[in-house]
């Protein structure tokens, strides 16, 4: 394990931001750590990072007791959620920082600087300020930094959460494939499902300052352990005594033994999907999630009345 | 009438008609008295009794104002809301006052007064008083200036700095007080202007022995008592012109400051 956090506990104050959490990370993984705001996300991964002393518990990087150690004997890079720019340093000057401390040879640090620039896609703009980037140049510029010191871990603090929504998705494949030819391990910490999926080997799904599940984006979708995952983990219909998934709704214009009656409260066109907004005769609301061809050969509108089942229902 | 020239007419009535008329009457008479007037031992020896104060005074209040802004901003120490308020007291004191509290100190029947006079040692009427004066009511400026700049730039970036491996005074160096610059440096002009225009404080402790416990200030209103108004004028226009100089060094750093 490159990673592992045991029976790790963190108090700010009354308030228990982490409450005898384990977690093991695999050695060239990239795990994302999910949850709402609140659930101790942030605050385990700076743990790790050593920005933070547990009041209980153990942290070990690379099989070594790193607890007491502090943030600089840790090897690991950290990407702040704001990028932390060193704004009165150049973007070139932010990225040799690690290596110039460090007293590397100035050819050395040179020709590393260059490479990583080369690498986030910053040649050239290595004599900006970080306050002449735009976010997501900061944001690679940021990465650059800590990787420079060749860290034996990257722990990055919701590294997509300050963007717009294009480029968080360019970013979001892009990091994918660094991660794919470096094979750093990577702890990333996200409250979007969605990137969590999308990004991650391997999912820690917090709540609470606990930890819910741990599983591979697909067995986490499909086999939720509990309300709080199923439902944290992609949208959810609460329907009589079991949870179901939109897409897990069938809709008919004709009854058959196991549907019931419900009303089209509204139409959403989302492009590839359609959602429809449903009231149930005995007055439940839910919603179905429809492909646009689907949708439209019911030829669905608002006000319809149509018969619904559902095909896979979840109880815990 | 607009708020310009209101405010303009304002200006012009209480701070340039006063200061350009100290002007006008060092030099009414040319260049020649005026050069007299402060070239002679006394004017000499209390511009060089100033620098001497200012220059231990404004090191002091600025290695010792980084520090207390730091405390203020990044320990959470309980107490450290009165250190705060304490900060600004030489704004809100009078001089006289702060000069009278050395006196009641140092002076003889004071509480270290006995003690220092057994031993030989000279506080007040001295350099050292001098000193203890000046440092005194200039200690705000730095940490007024550093405390906000401090408290804007956060810690995330010596966070950053400690998890690429630099330790706690390589982040200092290379991160805090790059970041604080400006602010420092703003915090030492004024420091130095309080320093060197220091009247109240000074005057009690210092007794004003020309020659020899006199500064500028003092030797400003010496001369003027003395029925010397050009050495009064002349060592007023010193005064105003390193004042003036002052001014210039904050525009320059400001303007450092927002291109940074």
């Amino acid at each position: 394990m490159a990673i592992e956090a045991h029976k790790v506990t963190k108090r700010f104050g009354e308030f228990v931001a982490l409450d005898d959490v384990s977690v093991d990370v695999a050695s060239g993984s990239l795990t994302a750590l999910l949850g709402p705001s609140g659930s101790g996300k942030s605050t385990l991964l700076r743990v790790i990072a050593g920005l933070e002393v547990p009041d209980a518990g153990d942290v070990f990087i690379s099989g070594r007791e790193a607890t007491a150690l502090a943030p600089q004997k840790r090897g690991v890079g950290f990407v702040f959620q704001h990028y932390a720019p060193f704004t009165h340093m150049t973007v070139w000057e932010n990225v040799a920082f690690g290596l110039k401390i460090r007293k590397r040879p100035k050819d050395a640090v040179r020709a590393r600087v260059d490479e990583l620039l080369e690498l986030v896609q910053l040649a050239g703009l290595g004599k900006r300020y970080p306050s002449q980037l735009s976010g997501g140049q900061r944001q690679r510029m940021a990465l650059a930094r800590a990787l420079a010191p060749e860290p034996e871990v990257l722990l990055l603090d919701e590294p997509f959460g300050a963007l717009d929504a294009r480029v968080r998705i360019e970013l979001r494949e892009w990091l994918r494939r660094l991660h794919d030819e470096m094979h750093v391990t990577t702890i990333f910490v996200t409250h979007d499902q969605e990137e969590a999926l999308e990004l991650a080997d391997s999912v820690v799904v917090m709540n609470k300052g606990a930890v819910e599940q741990v599983a591979g984006p697909r067995q986490l979708y499909d086999e939720p352990v509990n309300e709080f995952v199923m439902s944290f983990v992609g949208p959810v219909n609460r329907l009589d005594d079991g949870w179901v998934r939109p897409h897990d709704i069938e809709l008919r214009h004709e009854p058959n033994g196991s549907t019931r009656e419900a009303q089209v409260l509204r139409v959403v066109r989302l492009g590839f999907e359609t959602r429809i907004e449903l009231e149930r005769d005995d007055g439940e609301r839910l919603h179905a999630q429809l492909t646009r061809d689907e949708a439209d050969e019911l030829e669905l509108r608002d006000g319809d009345i149509v018969y619904v089942r559902t095909r896979k229902s979840r109880s815990f | 009438m607009t708020v310009r020239t209101l405010s303009l007419a304002y200006l012009a009535a209480i701070l340039v008609a006063p200061v350009s008329l100290i002007f006008w009457r060092a030099f009414e008479h040319g260049w020649h008295p005026f050069w007299a007037a402060i070239s002679n031992a006394t004017a000499v020896h209390a511009l060089k009794l100033t620098a001497e104060i200012t220059l231990v005074a404004v090191p002091l209040n600025t290695v010792f104002g980084v520090l207390c802004a730091i405390a203020i901003v990044r320990h959470r120490v309980p107490g450290m809301g009165l250190v705060n308020a304490l900060v600004d007291l030489p704004l809100a004191l009078s001089p006289v006052v702060v000069g009278l509290a050395l006196y009641l100190l140092y002076g003889r029947g004071g509480w270290f007064g006995g003690w220092l006079n057994a031993h030989g040692l000279r506080i007040l009427f001295a350099y050292p008083g001098m000193l203890l004066a000046s440092t005194f009511v200039s200690l705000p400026f730095v940490v007024r200036e550093v405390v906000p700049v401090l408290r804007e730039i956060g810690t995330e970036q010596e966070q950053a700095a400690a998890t690429l491996g630099a330790s706690a005074s390589t982040t200092f160096r290379r991160i805090t007080l790059p970041a604080i610059r400006w602010a420092v440096a703003y915090g030492v002009v004024l420091t130095t202007a309080r320093c060197l225009g220091e009247f109240g404080a000074v005057a009690i402790v210092s007794g004003g022995i020309a020659g020899r416990t006199q500064t500028l200030t003092q030797y400003v209103q010496a001369s003027y008592e003395n029925f010397d108004p050009t050495g009064a004028y002349a060592a007023s226009v010193l005064l105003a012109a390193l004042a003036i100089l002052t001014l210039l060094l904050m525009t320059v750093l400001r303007r450092g400051d927002r291109s940074a």
